[in-house]
């Protein structure tokens, strides 16, 4: 008998404890496999963020190191700069990155650090109970914008792809999304040439992924999936922003 | 091996290489900018890593991820910056990882000033950052004594798994003194393989992590850290001074010790019977010596000399137990006591409790 599908080897056995639905398991998956198709399970650190997916180091069974909120590229940029023959991952919300690591992400991408940046944006703070990010979208309701996001208020959502792509240092910079089977594979595609990219010493990678929070949003998965379509995809647009050729 | 001129702060940077460090990562601040200018041209020298990070809340983020990797690592800061790095060092506390950092202490709160000051003296010493976390925390007197600790401050770290605090002051960070690097012999790394994350190579996966979400897991944590603390107190070091026939002590640490030493070998010659017990840890404190100066029937007083607003004498009237009357003088803001001032206080002191000549 062939085996054609199992649980990643840089994925331990543990079950996750994500709301059903929720794309971080993806997400996970999709690492995980680029790091068993790439070899470097026993060369990488994988740096977990805080958010949702602080456990992140339970799932992964590779070394890694659990970041303050939002700190993630700094610490990144510490492991890499004295260990550069490891492959250096960050994994973070949209809260941590978007705001709080606002500066951390900016700089790490500015200074071309050799690392890899998997940015989960689901348009809400998820494990404080919903709150307002920084990509919520105008209008969208949250616990802390109870009459919908007022863009005269608080501005407009943040675009990350975007405004990293700005910065004159060469990366990748790629937005993807994991709200349909096609997007998934395409999102795989994007990691592993992010990573690819670290491998061989080029430049700063950044995959953002768009993704859903079921429970927080108050609807179903599968409204989850129809919602991120409809309103986050015209706002955030898939595909590369940079490519260190271009440079 | 001969000694060299050198400034406290760059004098800092060369030490820290002495001793192995080949990595810093810092952001720029006054009174202690040169250790920074001084590693940006060394460390490419000795295939070392520099980067000025763009905060020091970064920098310390920095220093988490390096020390998580197993690898020596320092960065010094001065008061507001050692602030934003209260995050990184809690984290580093709670993850128990050896780092070290040297705060050049300046006037506060807030902006404060650039000039000499003992006043994070309560954030070395008590903690600083969120969580019940202490440093081990060293306080030279001069720039040779900065070079040695910052040397030992590496294997100290090690030792415990715990971040070292240097405190200097812009004082013995600007001035030129004589030193000898050759003091202090550099000792090899522990192994880091069992808990550093060099890569899961033919070992199990290892995680740094300060994440208990356990409360009965995080209290027993609590207590280790506890326990670890009190088993530093191996490490308390003090100079005595004076003190053999001392009637009255002066308890003071870093620059201040040096006006104090001054002020002392000239009341000695007007016959006043004054010493000095000049703690050098300051966490772990030297209570248990001190308090047996204080028990002393021949000693009738105590006297403490710092640059803030009393925040050592909190210890030394901890350490004396009220058995002995504790007089305080201090400057602050940024200036340092004169020996005369000092002399003054001194003698009043003295004199007003009965002391001797
Ligand atoms: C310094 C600090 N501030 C605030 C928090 C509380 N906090 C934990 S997770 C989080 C938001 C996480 O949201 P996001 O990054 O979007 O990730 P998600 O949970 O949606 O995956 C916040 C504010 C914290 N842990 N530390
Ligand atoms: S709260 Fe949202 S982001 Fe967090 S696990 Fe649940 S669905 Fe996922």
């Amino acid at each position: 008998m062939k085996t054609i599908f199992s649980r990643p080897r840089a994925m331990t056995e543990t079950i996750t404890h994500y709301c059903p639905g929720c794309t971080h398991g993806t997400a996970h998956r999709l690492v995980a496999e680029v790091i068993d198709e790439l070899g470097l399970r026993e060369s990488t650190v994988g740096v977990a963020p805080v958010g949702c997916s602080v456990l992140l180091y339970n799932y992964m069974d590779t070394d890694m190191h659990q970041a303050a909120h939002g700190r993630a590229p700094a610490v990144a940029t510490g492991i890499k700069r004295t260990r550069p023959n490891l492959t250096v991952y960050t994994y973070q919300g949209d809260g941590d990155l978007a705001s709080i690591g606002m500066a951390e992400i900016i700089h790490a991408a500015n200074r071309g650090e050799k690392i890899t940046v998997v940015f989960i944006n689901n348009a809400i703070y998820g494990m404080t109970g919903g709150q307002m990010a920084p990509t919520t979208m105008p209008g969208q309701r949250t616990t802390t914008s109870p009459a919908g996001r007022d863009v005269d208020n608080v501005g407009y959502p943040i675009r990350v792809a975007e405004l990293l792509s700005t910065l004159r240092t060469p990366s990748y910079v790629v937005r993807g999304s994991l709200h349909t089977p096609h997007n998934i594979i395409e999102a795989k595609k994007a990691i592993r040439q992010a990573f690819q990219y670290q491998v061989d010493g080029t430049c700063f990678s950044f995959v953002e992924l768009l993704s859903i929070c079921p429970t927080n949003w108050g609807i179903t998965p599968v409204k989850s999936n129809e919602w991120l379509e409809k309103n986050m995809l015209p706002y955030y647009p898939l595909g590369v922003y940079k490519t260190p050729e271009e440079n | 091996m001969s000694k060299i001129l050198m400034k406290g702060a760059e004098a800092v940077g060369e030490a820290a290489i002495r001793a192995g460090c080949i990595s810093y990562f810092c952001y720029p601040i006054t009174p202690q900018s040169e250790v920074a200018e001084y590693l940006s041209k060394r460390l490419p020298e000795v295939g070392g890593t520099f980067v000025q990070a763009e905060s020091e809340v970064a920098a310390s983020q920095m220093v988490y991820g390096a020390a998580g990797a197993g690898v020596r690592i320092m960065t010094t800061s001065s008061s507001p910056g050692i602030s934003l790095m209260t995050e990184g060092i809690s984290y580093i506390a709670g993850a128990e990882l050896p780092a070290v950092f040297v705060n050049i202490v300046r006037g506060g709160p807030g902006l404060g000033g650039i000039l000499p000051s003992q006043a994070d003296y309560f954030q070395a010493t008590k903690g600083g950052g969120h969580g019940d976390y202490r440093f081990l925390a060293i306080a030279p007197a001069s720039v040779q004594e900065m070079v040695e600790w910052v040397m030992r401050a590496f294997p100290l770290a090690e030792k415990y798994r715990n971040p070292v605090m240097v405190v200097g002051d812009g004082l013995l960070a600007q001035m030129m003194e004589p030193v000898d690097f050759g003091c202090v012999e550099p000792t090899p790394q522990i192994d880091v393989e069992s808990w550093a994350t060099t890569g899961c190579k033919d070992r199990p996966a290892n995680l740094i992590n300060s994440l208990f979400l356990d409360p009965l897991k995080l209290e027993e944590f609590n207590w280790k850290l506890k326990a670890k603390y009190e088993a530093m107190e191996a490490e308390i070091a003090y100079e005595e001074y004076k003190m053999d026939d001392c009637e009255m002590f002066v308890v003071a640490y870093g620059t201040t010790s040096r006006v104090v030493r001054t002020a002392i070998n000239a009341l000695r010659e007007e016959g006043y019977k004054i010493g000095m017990f000049r703690p050098i840890t300051i966490f772990p404190f030297p209570q248990k010596a001190m308090r047996a100066y204080g028990e002393n029937p021949r000693v009738k007083s105590v006297a403490v000399v710092e640059m803030s607003n009393g925040q050592m004498l909190e210890d030394v009237k901890w350490a004396v137990l009220e058995k002995k009357p504790v007089e305080f003088f201090a400057r602050n803001g940024g200036i340092v006591p004169n020996p005369h001032e000092t002399m003054e206080f001194l003698r009043k002191s003295y004199e007003k409790h009965g002391g001797t000549k």
